[in-house]
């Protein structure tokens, strides 16, 4: 069945079905933002606008000795010069923990340092001029003396503690989980085989073509704040801004227009911003941050950097019996608000192992705290990581046993009647489909005949990989990611629905649009359950004063969630309209149908009344109808998973790649994902998702870190030096759909965004191991640089 | 990142350029496709009074040959050098090393000589220059100077440039028997090279005559490999130069790759742009 025939919009009586979803409708915001007509923070002119740069620390661990200010306040066009304490008047500072994450702690964190410096990029002092470059050269006007502190670099120092970094704790840790179901010790030494290896991530970061953007603008008069923000949350912006700036809710609104990138990285509360924030309250007018790309790099979160040993315990019939997990992971000097750091851990414990049917699982985790940049939620968050260090012990394991590792997962996924199901590590899963994606992958990228194409190739001195990465993603999660910890963290959505006079349909929906697409899905299932066309539809989002509320964009939501409020809304409006109808027409409502714009009639399908004169009459001549009639043509509806905690996807990639054993080149022939996120509303942009994420993983992989001296500093704050993928190099990405629809809601739709990111480094890490095999190499340490894979091959 | 301040001027002749450059000394400089210097400028790593923007003089564009030498002039675009049929015809090197200058937006703008002056140990144009033996030329308010390129690249983005000259051209001798190969490793297209090498030879009964090997990457600045060339010179193509480009080579370890994989690939590409040259 197609997704279409499938979706119970409609009662089964009704025979029309204008029918978008599932359908490639282009993005219709696409044409404005390629006409140059995008509204980004830069973008705003406000009378009396002011500019704040920041004195951030040159040391990754120091005290402040003393600033002098007194030049930089003379400079030109110098507004103000604000140390720490003077902002901390006006901002509270905050704590990133949770209370379901047990034990996490974490200091206090102002806007700007006051006393230390935990950093290198940490905001110290913040000067506000008529424009930005008198800030900055303003800001090179501050005479700072700083007294160095140890600076804790690597995370195996941290966790041994020697140096604390926080005088206020007795060690680095921020946070330790461990998960143990039972005889794991037991199922190890029963094992015929036990295979064990560690895997090293790269710290790198999530690189937005706009760097993160504010505009706060407080109005005395009002005692209002207007923010205009590059956030994925605005609403959750709203609550943090009333709390930490002391304003009632009400007096504060938050705006986010168009936003060019955010993975992530724009769904964190950031010091620079909240002292942006505070200082438009101190000087009564507006100011603007604008990150630029060096500020970027040294104060948009990072992520990953862990270091993970694992092994997996099997018979030798390829069962997998158990697997055992340790993950250490670095994550900066603070735990960041309000979603904390210790997630990203928390998702590798959680997910490692994921795809199989073992029955038991141990893990341990420690997240410590280090003198490098914070780090919190990117893309996919903890995915890659489970999901490289669980598929590449998989194919370790296959090759130890002498199996095809793709045999090898088939054995071991679990079977896909086997739902809902409970894994090892206590993950609840509704519906996967394991082995339709690992079949159809197979098929898709001809298996048996790339590896005999290998083997020919092989013989000729071509060394080509094939890696595959079975992968679960957690999607619409429910309040047990945020919420249940005490996070003031929306997990419910809720889309506004208005026909207007003329037939046209408005709808407001509280998650946000950050350039994937999120308005064109909602138009699209708007158009459909309504029954009008898509050109009449007009979607609104990122404005806390006109639209519900909810929770915004992350952890691949946005479809889910706010896609089934729009349906439920569209749905209750699509009955509304009928009742005006039936009243205008004086028939029975349940002979009527709502089709391209018209009402019609269900039997015959002749056209009763278009819907524009349905609106001119409700609107203007309500006297005409009915005296105890009223029309209600603006309904709101919202959307809480609550099931289960998680909707969970799964999916599976595969990677092809050439290796230059001399070089130590790696060469992207080809990838494939083939992918089930229930229902496909727009292929296009779910495929689209998907290679962009899968890019993303690429990225990972083979090019980007952050690269840290022994002494804390970032060396490669450039995009001449922090390799981000680029498309030369990138293969052709194919992609395929399995559609499992989720039953916890009408639109049956899982989340898909970060699908891609999740499954490509373990896919592309087993390929390139798959090519070395025959040379006894393998590498483990992203990402794989061709000097670390010339050292995996002995050579230099 | 903004740039401090500066002034800019736009002289419309040469002797403007010289005289402006002689009065304002040091505090000057010379701007060509902004390609580099802009940057520099932006992440306030360089910094400058005044701008000489050099854009306008046209007699400093364009690529001209005479019976005996092929000419580029200083303000020749990447693109221009990378399209020129007569560029292609009499020295192929520069042809095959041009696509892997940057990208085209950025070899559109970038000019052959800001690229020598700037002497970016990782840029094609300099190691070119060394394997075609080219000679660089200058104008000052002293007069005009010949500069061998061999003896013009003094150490890490430093020259035998003087204060307040200014290159005009490259002069490249024609060396119509000689075959030419450029290869790089860089690990996205349009990136500074790890290690690259320019090479050029004649081919005699399947053995390299008159080998001139050049590297980018192999260290400070761009580095003839006088050993190796040594080595390879009137034999068929050698599979092993590491020895001799040890000799040669003292690479500067980057953030990913150190001196010592450097030397391993310098001798991968030696191998392979002998074979190449040969085949
Ligand atoms: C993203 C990116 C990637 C790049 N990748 C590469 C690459 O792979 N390989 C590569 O070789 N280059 C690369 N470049 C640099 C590019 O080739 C520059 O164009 C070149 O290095 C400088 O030329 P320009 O004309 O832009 O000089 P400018 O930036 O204008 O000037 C550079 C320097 O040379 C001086 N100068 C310029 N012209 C003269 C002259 N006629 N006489 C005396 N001094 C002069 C200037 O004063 C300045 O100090 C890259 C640049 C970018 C932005």
């Amino acid at each position: 069945m197609t997704a279409r025939d499938e979706l119970p919009v409609k009662d089964s009586k009704t025979r029309t079905q204008s029918g978008y979803i599932g359908k490639s409708e282009p993005r219709a915001n696409a044409k404005r933002l390629l006409q140059g007509r995008g509204s980004f923070i830069d973008d705003l002119r406000f009378p009396r606008l002011a500019h704040v740069a920041f004195l951030r620390s040159p040391h990754a661990h120091a005290k402040i000795k003393s600033m002098d200010f007194s030049k930089a306040r003379a400079a030109p066009g110098v507004i103000g010069v604000f140390d720490g304490r003077a902002v901390a008047e006006y901002c509270s500072p905050w704590i990133g923990v949770l209370g379901h994450l047990k034990g996490i702690k974490s200091p206090p964190q102002y806007p700007l340092a006051i006393e230390r410096a935990c950093w290198q990029g940490e905001a110290v002092a913040a000067v506000v001029a008529e424009t930005r470059a008198q800030a900055e050269d303003a800001v090179e006007l501050v005479a700072a003396e700083w007294d160095p502190l140890p600076a804790v670099i690597d995370m195996h120092e941290s966790l041994s503690g020697k140096v604390v970094i926080h005088p206020e704790f007795e060690d680095n840790i921020c946070f330790s989980r461990q998960i143990d179901n039972g005889e794991v010790d037991a199922a190890f030494k029963n094992a015929d085989v036990v295979v064990e290896e560690s895997y090293s991530f790269g710290r790198h970061t999530g690189v937005c073509l706009e760097g993160r953007a504010i505009l706060a603008d407080y109005n005395a008069g009002e005692h209002m704040l207007t923010v205009h923000h590059a956030t994925q949350a605005p609403h959750m912006m709203q609550d943090i801004f009333s709390k930490h700036l002391n304003l009632p809710e009400a007096n504060v609104r938050v705006i986010c227009r168009d936003i060019g990138g955010a993975y992530g990285i724009k769904v964190h509360v950031y010091p620079d911003e909240m002292c942006t924030a505070a200082l438009s309250i101190m000087l009564r007018r507006p100011v603007k941050f604008v990150a630029d790309r060096l500020e970027s790099f040294l104060s948009d979160i990072h992520a990953r950097e862990h270091k993970v040993t694992v092994r997996l315990a099997a018979t030798k019939d390829g069962e997998i019996l158990a697997f055992d997990l340790d993950d250490l992971t670095a994550i900066g000097p603070y735990s960041v608000y309000p979603r904390t750091s210790g997630i990203e851990g928390n998702q590798v414990v959680n997910l490692t192992g994921g795809p199989y049917k073992h029955k038991h699982y141990r893990a341990s985790l420690n997240v410590v705290f280090t003198n490098k940049n914070v780090t919190c939620q990117y893309r996919a968050v903890g995915h890659p990581i489970a999901v490289a260090l669980t598929e590449g012990i998989v194919d370790l394991a296959a090759q130890k046993l002498g199996m095809d590792p793709a045999e090898f997962r088939r054995r071991n996924m679990i079977p896909d009647d086997a739902y809902p199901y409970t894994g090892a590590a206590g993950m609840k899963y509704e519906v996967l489909t394991h082995h339709q994606c690992l079949d159809k992958l197979l098929s898709l990228m001809d298996y048996k005949g790339l590896r005999a194409e290998q083997a020919e190739l092989r013989k000729k001195g071509v060394y080509r990989g094939i890696g595959l990465a079975a992968m679960i993603e957690v999607t619409n999660p429910s309040p047990a990611f945020y919420g249940v910890g005490g996070a003031r963290i929306s997990a419910q959505d809720g889309a506004t629905l208005r026909l207007e006079p003329t037939g046209m349909l408005t709808v407001l929906s509280s998650v946000t649009e950050q350039g994937q697409g999120t308005e064109g899905i909602f138009a699209q299932i708007a158009a459909t359950v309504v029954g009008v066309t898509m050109d009449k539809v007009k979607v609104i989002t990122g404005d806390t004063s006109t639209t519900p509320y909810g929770g915004g964009t992350w952890a691949s939501r946005g479809a889910g969630i706010g896609g089934e409020a729009v349906l439920q809304a569209g749905k209750a409006l699509r009955s509304n309209i009928l009742d005006i109808a039936a009243a205008i027409l004086n028939v029975d409502k349940a002979d009527l149908d709502i089709f391209s714009n018209e009402v019609i009639d269900l039997a015959s399908g002749e056209s009763k009344l278009p819907l524009a004169e349905l609106g001119r009459v409700a609107y203007f001549r309500p006297d005409t109808l009915p005296m105890k009639f009223q029309s209600e043509l603006m309904v709101t509806r919202h959307y809480t998973p609550r099931e289960y905690g998680f909707t969970f996807t799964n999916g599976i990639q595969a990677s092809l790649v050439e290796v230059d054993v001399e070089t130590g080149f790696v060469k992207l022939l080809k990838h494939w994902c083939v992918e089930d996120c229930g229902t496909v509303i727009n292929p296009l942009l779910v495929d689209e998702q998907i290679r962009g994420g899968v890019v993303q993983g690429i990225g990972a992989a083979l090019f980007e870190e952050c690269h840290y001296s022994e002494d804390g500093q970032l060396q490669n704050a450039t995009m001449a030096d922090y390799l981000v993928p680029m498309s030369g190099e990138m293969p052709d990405i194919v992609c395929g759909h399995v559609e499992s629809k989720t039953r916890t809601s009408e639109l049956g739709a899982k989340g898909v965004g970060e699908a891609g990111t999740a499954g490509a480094p373990g896919a592309v890490m087993n390929a390139i191991n798959d090519a070395l095999s025959s040379l006894g190499a393998r590498v483990t340490t992203m990402p794989f640089t061709p000097e670390r894979v010339l050292d995996a091959l002995g050579k230099k | 990142m903004k740039a401090p301040a500066f002034a800019y001027a736009k002289p419309r002749s040469l002797a403007e350029v010289c005289a402006l450059l002689d009065e304002r000394g040091e505090t000057a400089r010379v701007l060509a496709g902004g390609q580099s210097l802009v940057p520099m400028l932006n992440l306030r790593v360089a910094a400058a009074d005044l701008l000489v923007d050099i854009s306008g003089i046209e007699s400093l564009r364009g690529v001209s040959v005479t019976a005996d030498r092929l000419c580029v002039g200083a303000l020749t675009s990447h693109r221009e050098v990378e399209q020129s049929a007569e560029v292609a015809r009499h020295a192929p090197l520069l042809a095959q090393a041009a696509p892997h200058i940057a990208h085209v937006a950025i070899r559109n703008s970038g000019t052959f000589g800001g690229s020598i002056a700037l002497a970016d140990p990782a840029a094609e144009w300099p190691a070119c220059c060394l394997a075609l033996d080219a000679t660089i030329l200058t104008i000052s308010k002293a007069g005009k100077r010949s500069i061998p390129a061999r003896a013009f690249f003094k150490g890490l983005f430093s020259t035998d440039l003087r204060p307040g000259e200014l290159i005009t051209g490259v002069e490249i001798p024609l060396t119509p028997g000689h075959r030419s190969v450029f290869l790089e490793l860089s690990r996205r297209r349009g990136d500074y090279a790890i290690v690259g090498v320019a090479a050029m030879a004649k081919v005699q009964g399947g053995t390299l005559q008159d080998v001139r090997l050049a590297f980018l990457g192999g260290g400070d600045r761009p580095l003839l490999a006088v050993h190796a060339m040594k080595a390879a010179e009137g034999k068929p193509p050698l599979a092993d130069l590491g020895p001799a480009l040890a000799a040669d080579l003292s690479p500067m370890a980057d953030l990913d790759t150190s001196a010592r994989t450097k030397l391993h690939l310098a001798n991968v590409l030696a191998r392979r742009a002998l074979a190449a040259l040969a085949g």
